[in-house]
Order: C-alpha cells, then structure tokens, then sequence
C-alpha cells in the first residue's frame, strides 16, 4: 500500500490521513473464527445471538478463508495436535493482522495446566494483541476485546512508520487512552 | 441388545449402469479423490477431521481423525482430588456441562455411603434437564444451518440465552455451573427462580414449535434428510451408538428410564420418544420431542419439588473408601459413564470415561459410505456430537 509505505507525496501522511484509514480498518474487521472448545460456543453467542449481535461493532465473521481475515479469535483449548495447524493458518493471514485469544485454556493452558497434551498458551505460537481471561468469558468479555482493539488500531501511528512496520508483520506498541505501553 | 455382523455396503446395480452411461470421457482420470474436512470446518462443531474419499460426488470412504481436543481427563483426574475433579468434567460435554457432574458426584457418593438428601436430587434433575433443553437447542437451530437455513440458528441461540439465564441464576455459572457437592448442592434456588422457569418453559416450548413450523415440514428440508443416513437399530447398538441418534432408529432405550434408578427419574412421569426410520430427519424429530418431554419434566419437578435441607453429612475433607463403582446415565448426547476405582484416597486411583459422542462418531466410516458430499455435513450434523466428548 503506498499511502503507507511512501506516504503522501513523498512525506509523512497528515494526521487525518492516518485517523481515516485506521477508522476505516477498526470499523471493518474480518474475523477468522477459529473456534475449539467451549468458548467457541460463547464466541458463537456473541457472533450469532441476538442479544450480543458482534456485528453491529463492525465485524465481519464469515471470512471464507484466513487469507481474508484482517483478526483471528483463537477460542478454547490449543493442544500439541491442533498447535500446527494454527500457526500455519496464522502464516496465511495477510499483515497487518490481529490475534485474540479468548479463553483461560488460550491464555495459558487454564484448567488443564498440568495436561499431557494441552500447549500451555497459544502465545507459544503466535503473538496475541489480546487476552480475554474467563473460563469461558461472557460473550461480553470478547466484545469488550474488539472494543479495545479497535480502539488500539485507531491510535496506530502512520507518521513515524509505525504502520509500515506493522504491515511488515513487525510489534509496534500502541498507546491508547486506556492501555499503557507495554514494553 | 443382540450384536449382528456388520453388513458391508453395496452399490445398487441399477446405480451401476446409470455411472456406466455418464462415463464420456474415457481417457478422463477416474482415480478418486481425497478430500479433508477439518479440522477447523464450521460443519464439524470443532476441531474433528475427516478424510473422505470420493468418486465424483460419491463417497467412497470416510475417516474420522480425532484427538485435536484431547485434554487428558483421564490422566488428569488421577491428580486432583474428588471436588476438584467436578471442575474439570464440567468441561467434557461442555454445552450440558452440569448432566457431566451428577454421575460423577452420585458415584463419589455411592462409595462413600453417602446419599444426597431429596431435594437436592430434585434439583439436580431439574438442572439436568435445563441443560438437556439448552444442548437441544443448539442442534435444533444449527441443523437449519447444516440445510442452509440460517434463521433456526439465530433462533437457537435466542432461546437458548433464556435457560443459560435460569442456570446462571442458580448456580452462579453461566456455562460451566461446577455446582454439585459430594452429598448435595452448592446452594438452595434462590427466590423467585421457580415462577421464573415457569415462564421461560412457556417461551422454550413456543420456541419448539416454531422450529416445527419452519423445519418439519419444509420441503427442502425433507428433501435433504428424509432417507439420508439410515442407522439399523441393531448396527447402531452394535456400535455402541447411544441416546436420541438410537432412539431415531427404533430402539427404544433410555437410561433414565431403563437404567438403574438415579436422581428423581423413576418419581414423574415422561415419554421415550422414538422414530421408526433412522435417519436424519428422525434424529431431528427424536430431539425436537425430547426438548418437549424434557419441558414437561421440568414443570412436574417444579410442581413436586420437596423441602428439606440440600446438603448431606459429609466430613470436611473428602476421603473416599476402596472401591470400584460403574455409574451410567442418559446425558443430551447419549450414554456416559463413569467407571470410578478408588484406593482410599482424597482422588481417585483411576477414572475411565465413557463418553457418548465417541461412540456416536464411530458409526461414521460405514455411515457415510456412498452417501454424497452435501449430506456428509447433514449426517455429521445430525448426528450432533461434541468434540470435547470425542477426544476427552
């Protein structure tokens, strides 16, 4: 994208360049389901059920495959077996792109901490943006998670090629106004 | 049941002449065709792979591939101790999460001499049956999906927030209730929770009907379930295959009624239903049935509901003496059971599961042989298994 790469006309994008694009990115999320154990019925709760209703939060969860999906909801228990597999569908995701992993069982293992076969935390594979504690969250919990995540695409930086570096695939901190810079 | 040998599958000759026909091409590679479903497929209600090979649109075999949500519950189970095991089996079947506690806790309890006092099993029934309602529920909506019918979905899941509510309102957990004590209950209903289940049973049997006028009876959903997937009853109890995808096919069998005597079963009155023809749209209609049936249980134990205390005597810390014990009840998806040994011990020396769905999934290779693909994720849907009650 060269509005990103190069900016505009060879400078720094002005600022309300960049709150266009990051408000246009937060409000169209394509989220890639993936969905393992019982939070993925919670997730279903909170894509499918009227009284939760993602959508109107401006998420898109019927992606047909990763290689569309800007957000990847890792819901349930990742085990050895399952590990591969995620990484691999990660890898096919295009930058800049959005892990959550929702879920005690993907936060660290949870209930099954001393399991045979569980990874303990699917941040072992993949970098996660955020965490949702819960075993299993409210479907409250995990629209809570895309509010601070669109809130944290918004206070993107464009000017200090901040975004550039996040559409290489690379960390970049974000400080937003309720979320302090983490080192 | 008596076991019969399994008949092998055979291609109608008329079938035969009608493929000779279309075969134009001849130079035309006729090799067949892997195909892979899952692990991660919306149709597969999880992570459940399966290998399918197939001649044109036919199916020429199928292979479950499972053990992507294998936690090691059984394994797990030997290192917690007994109220802590109630957590973790919580999470087996984890739509109806509180029906995986009680055979767990009642055979605790048989071991110990203990016996819950009536209304705590009252309400252990109650709740029982609450979360057979809200797993139904979920099938009976995302079975319109499986046909392409997205709006039963949204309707399953509606209905279904209600009696989450009426569970969260008892038991404090939304999902995961972890509420059954060695001996009783956590807690006593709290107040005004009866009326409140009487209302919202109203809504759930409106639900059902709705379900009724929109999916029984549509053409195309006959169309793509009338015939498809016949399970015998004998081959399907010769697999081991259990609750309402046997009871589809004739059988009529049912632990709460059949099985030795727990909880408040054997005290109201309720009907087995069963369906002569076995396939997916008897499964469908088997549980639209027992989402009624199971409304009706609820209102007569809300009705017959005893007082008294909810807790029995029990030491403070639990120790269980030697033994073995062999617990099995009707869950929403079908048999499960366990088998508890135990040497004395705060946990158990060794907990086998036997879970409804793995046996369930196990008729899959001879059931999906010959069938075509779009009914391949009919069949799995109707079918209606949990991973977590697959891999365990």
């Amino acid at each position: 994208m060269g509005l990103v790469e190069k900016g505009v006309f060879g400078k720094k994008p002005l600022k309300p360049v960049t709150w266009l694009l990051n408000y246009s990115r937060k409000y169209s999320l394509w989220m890639f389901q993936w969905g393992l154990a019982c939070c993925a019925i919670e997730m279903g709760a909170a894509l499918a059920s009227p009284r939760y209703d993602m959508m109107r939060l401006g998420v898109i969860p019927f992606p047909a495959s990763p290689r569309q999906a800007d957000l990847v909801v890792i819901s349930g228990t990742v085990t050895d077996k399952m590990a591969p597999a995620i990484r691999r569908l990660y890898e096919q995701m295009p930058d800049p792109k959005y892990v959550i992993s929702m879920g005690s069982c993907a936060n660290c293992g949870g209930p099954y901490w001393d399991s045979y076969s569980v990874t303990k935390g699917v941040d072992q594979i993949i970098p996660v943006d955020i965490y949702v504690p819960g075993c299993p969250p409210r479907p409250e919990a995990l629209l809570e998670a895309i509010v601070m995540l669109q809130e944290r695409i918004q206070h993107e930086g464009i000017g200090n090629d901040e975004l550039a570096a996040r559409w290489r695939g690379e960390y970049v901190p974000v400080e937003t106004d309720r979320t302090p810079v983490q080192a | 049941m008596t076991t019969t040998e399994t008949p092998g599958f055979e291609v109608d000759p008329a079938l035969h002449r009608t493929l000779e026909n279309a075969r134009v091409n001849v130079e035309l590679d006729n090799g067949d065709m892997i195909l892979n479903l899952g692990p991660q497929h919306p149709a597969t209600h999880g992570t459940l792979r399966l290998v399918v090979r197939l001649d044109g649109e036919r199916v020429v075999a199928a292979d479950p591939v499972i053990g992507y949500m294998h936690r090691g519950y059984e394994k797990l189970s030997e290192f917690r101790t007994y109220p802590q095991i109630t957590t973790l089996i919580n999470r087996i079947d984890w739509l109806s999460s509180f029906a995986n506690e009680v055979p767990f806790v009642s055979g605790a309890e048989q071991l110990m001499g203990v016996e819950a006092p009536p209304r705590a099993q009252w309400i252990r029934t109650i709740l029982t049956e609450l979360s057979r309602i809200a797993t139904i529920y979920l099938f009976l909506g995302e079975m319109g999906l499986q046909v392409g019918a997205l709006t039963p979905a949204f309707w399953g899941f509606r209905d279904r927030e209600l009696v989450l509510n009426l569970i969260e309102g008892a038991t404090g957990g939304r999902f995961h209730p972890n509420f059954n004590r060695i001996g009783g209950l956590k807690d006593d209903l709290p107040w005004g929770w009866i009326s409140e289940c009487r209302a919202t049973m109203d809504k759930i049997l409106k639900g059902c009907d709705d379900f009724e006028d929109v999916l029984v009876g549509n053409e195309i959903f006959e169309a793509r379930t009338r015939g498809i997937g016949i399970i015998p009853g004998e081959l399907g109890a010769a697999y081991g295959v259990s609750g309402a995808n046997l009871r589809a096919s004739g059988v009529d069998w049912d632990l709460r009624r059949d099985g030795k005597p727990y909880l408040a079963y054997p005290e109201i009155d309720f009907k087995v239903w069963t369906h002569p023809d076995g396939d997916s749209f008897a499964r469908y209609w088997v549980r639209l049935q027992e989402t009624r049936e199971a409304v009706r249980m609820v209102i007569q134990l809300l009705d017959g509901l005893p007082a008294g205390s909810i807790m029995a005597k029990v030491p403070r810390i639990i120790k269980v003496p030697e033994g073995e014990v062999w617990v099995e009840v009707e869950n929403p998806l079908g048999q499960m059971g366990y088998y508890i040994v135990s040497k004395g011990a705060t946990g158990p020396f060794r907990v086998k599961i036997r879970s409804a769905s793995f046996s369930n999934v196990s008729i899959l290779p001879w059931l999906l042989r010959g069938v075509y693909v779009p009914d391949v994720i009919t069949i799995m849907g109707s079918l209606y298994f949990i991973l977590g009650d697959i891999d365990r």
